[in-house]
């Protein structure tokens, strides 16, 4: 009977502000996607080999629900971008990017994807997928351990089940 | 193609593969022309991975390039870096220590089963063998922690250097290996069972991208896909390099040089490298690992080409020295490169499905088709 | 070596031997080229019907063309050296004795800019296909470490 009364007396303003249940809801929604991120293939090099090595069976990347690797860009929200890119490969993985369904996330896997890594300055690579994507998680290394890449999704998922986080410290 | 199917008229239409596509085994395009279901034409698309590694040799002094052609054939670190200072120390005639060539040796033949480790498992997975692919990377990391204990790393190896190598095997190196080696003939035995032995695989792999010898030799490819065709030619048999000329191993051939030539040369291959390995234990002798090397690598003015029996292929390194700190010009002979030249014809007349079976027949690798 | 004797018999004035390399090279004059290249593959003695590598090196004063041949019977390898004009580097096309030239011969063409004649389809395979210039050439600079 409390409730019904409480309700009745607020404003739809006041009921807005105080709407604890959409925000729940995100928070529900994002717990779900934090522990279950299919990432699109966008293995270009030789991290590549690790982020299949990270599938197999001594890291066992399912263990954390991520192993769900989908060819097809419109099924996944979490690009891992795994390698160098070069300018003939940009307009392909941006084009890969946006057809990406909202909420989406990057991943930059190794020094390459970066800021270029060893090939920095070369007349056909990228410096870095920062350049031309919003990266979320950064994994260095050269090409980063499957230990490397499931502590980078580890990272990416406190930052999706606490996007607060990030806001306060930009 | 029956005749029934040759008499209806189709239309021809293009078919886009790649480059973000599994079964291209990295960043490989390849525009089809299609009839129907069978393959008339493929052109290949290339350089989506093309890092200009040429010019950055000539940008780097002798001893920093050698982590670059790590990454150029990345499942096959140790034998690109042993193509590469082998040219260096064949232009500046540098005797390498014996202890060093037998540890290159066994290193070399490592990467060798674990670069054919992972042709096999991508040739499953390309299959739709998932089961398969777990079985190989399960066994493949037993390589790879042995790299990890010589070397310090699990992929790009950076494991040699101009004139021997830089730090001997730890000891705990040679048990884990002898482990290792009483280990492989079991999993062989294992592929065989769920992969060659298996009725689809066979299916989809028998008679499929027939190439005969003379066609492969027009086309210029060595190594695994060569002998595949019939021809009994190992450049570790037939132009020993290194210690080689002191093993005893078979160099295995295949029959008519289909994908499943293809697929068993290579296996018998990581058996034979089995072999080498426990011989080059045997015969190791104690010594220095590095020859003696000015400090500042300046070989003399000349050229020099060395080719190795690689992974994929015949890698070969065209070395020109101008005589100062920074090759003049190094141009890289990669096999995967030579090997896609073929691969229209092997993919031609064709299905699709034919075609997913001659690229992962032939044994390509991103890195350094683009280099 | 007998092959390097049977090769400067059957070619004469058309080959010149450079001493002190790895492999036997010979230094062949471009209008030669062809004809030369023809001839070590037809050969019944000779046989060189293994075209290992094909590249291009650039010098102040020309062009080199570089081929590396082998013979797969006797297992000998050859060096052929074809220098081109500096301003405008064109050489024969083996695509029609060596499958294998096709491919390279357009890696060749798009990093150093080598034109090759009678090559049907010569494209750029590595760069893209809006890229200016030919990367492998000394005048081409590239750009420091890290600058963007």
């Amino acid at each position: 009977m409390e409730i019904k009364e409480s309700v009745s007396n607020e404003s739809p303003e006041e009921m807005v502000k105080k709407n604890i249940i959409l925000t729940s809801l995100d928070k529900v929604f994002n717990y779900a996607r934090a522990h279950s991120f299919w990432p699109v293939t966008m293995g270009l090099a030789c991290c590549a080999i690790e982020m299949m090595a990270s599938g197999g069976a001594r890291y066992d990347i399912a263990r954390f629900g991520y192993e769900v690797f989908r060819p097809s860009p419109r099924q996944a929200d979490l690009m891992i971008v795994a390698g160098t890119i070069t300018k003939k490969m940009q307009p392909i993985v941006k084009k890969i990017y946006d057809q990406m369904p909202e909420p989406k996330y990057v991943i930059a896997m190794g020094s390459c994807a970066i800021s270029g890594g060893p090939f920095a300055g070369s007349y056909n690579v990228v410096d870095g997928a920062d350049t031309f994507l919003p990266v979320d998680v950064y994994i260095p290394g050269c090409p980063p351990r499957p230990e490397a890449l499931i502590q980078g999704l580890l990272e990416l998922r406190k930052k999706v089940i606490n996007p607060e986080v990030v806001k306060e410290k930009s | 193609m029956s005749e029934e199917i040759k008499e209806i008229t189709t239309q021809e239409f293009k078919l886009n593969m790649g480059p973000q596509h599994p079964s291209t085994h990295g960043v490989y395009r390849a525009i089809l022309t299609m009839d129907g279901e069978y393959i008339v034409d493929v052109e290949n698309v290339m350089g989506y991975l093309h890092r200009g590694m040429e010019k950055i040799a000539e940008n780097r002094s002798y001893t920093k390039f050698i982590p670059y052609t790590d990454r150029l054939d990345y499942l096959a670190a140790a034998l690109n870096n042993w193509a590469y200072v082998g040219v260096v120390e064949k232009l500046m005639q540098i005797e390498v220590p014996e202890r060093a060539e037998y540890m290159r040796v066994i290193l070399g033949e490592l990467q060798r089963i674990a670069s054919h480790l992972v042709y096999t498992a991508s040739f499953a997975i390309d299959l739709s063998g998932w089961t398969a692919w777990l079985y190989m990377f399960r066994d493949r990391e037993k390589i790879l922690d042995l790299f990890e204990m010589a070397t310090g790393a699990r992929l790009t190896l950076n494991s040699m250097r101009i004139g021997g190598m830089p730090s001997e095997f730890p000891p705990e190196f040679f048990p884990a290996l002898e482990k290792l080696l009483d280990e492989l003939p079991g999993c062989f035995e294992e592929y065989d069972g769920i992969i060659t032995g298996n009725e689809i695989f066979q299916a989809r792999t028998k008679n499929i991208g027939v190439m005969d010898v003379d066609t492969i030799i027009n086309y210029g490819l060595g190594g695994p896909n060569l002998r595949a065709s019939g021809l009994k030619y190992d450049l570790r048999k037939d132009m020993p390099y290194s210690v080689y000329d002191r093993f005893d191993f078979e160099v295995p051939v295949g029959e008519i040089g289909d994908c499943f030539d293809r697929y068993l040369v290579r296996m018998q291959e990581m058996r034979q490298s089995t072999r080498i390995i426990r011989q080059a234990l045997e015969q190791m002798p104690e010594g220095p690992i590095m020859a003696k090397v000015p400090k500042v690598i300046k070989p003399p003015k000349g050229e020099a080409y060395y080719h190795i029996e690689g992974a994929k292929g015949w890698l070969g390194f065209y070395l020109v020295s101008d005589g100062s700190t920074n090759p003049y010009r190094l141009h890289i002979h990669s096999p995967s490169f030579v090997s896609l030249g073929a691969f229209p014809e092997m993919a031609r007349g064709g299905n699709v499905q034919d075609l997913v079976s001659v690229i992962a027949s032939i044994d390509i690798v991103l890195g350094e088709v683009d280099r | 070596m007998d092959f390097i004797k049977t090769i400067v018999e059957l070619f004469e004035d058309k080959v010149e031997v450079i001493e002190g390399m790895d492999y036997p090279t010979f230094k062949v004059k471009k209008e030669d080229f062809l004809s030369v290249v023809t001839s070590l593959k037809t050969s019944e003695v000779l046989e060189f019907t293994f075209l290992i590598d094909l590249t291009a090196v650039e010098y102040d004063e020309y062009f080199e063309a570089v081929y590396h041949l082998m013979n797969l019977s006797n297992k000998q390898i050859i060096r052929l050296k074809v220098q081109l004009d500096k301003n405008n580097p064109s050489i024969a096309s083996l695509t029609r004795l060596y499958k294998a030239a096709d491919l390279q011969e357009k890696e060749t063409y798009d990093l150093m800019g080598i034109n090759y004649e009678g090559h049907e389809g010569l494209k750029r395979v590595l760069c893209p296909d809006d890229f200016e210039g030919h990367p492998l050439r000394k005048d081409y600079v590239m750009p420091d470490r890290g600058s963007k």
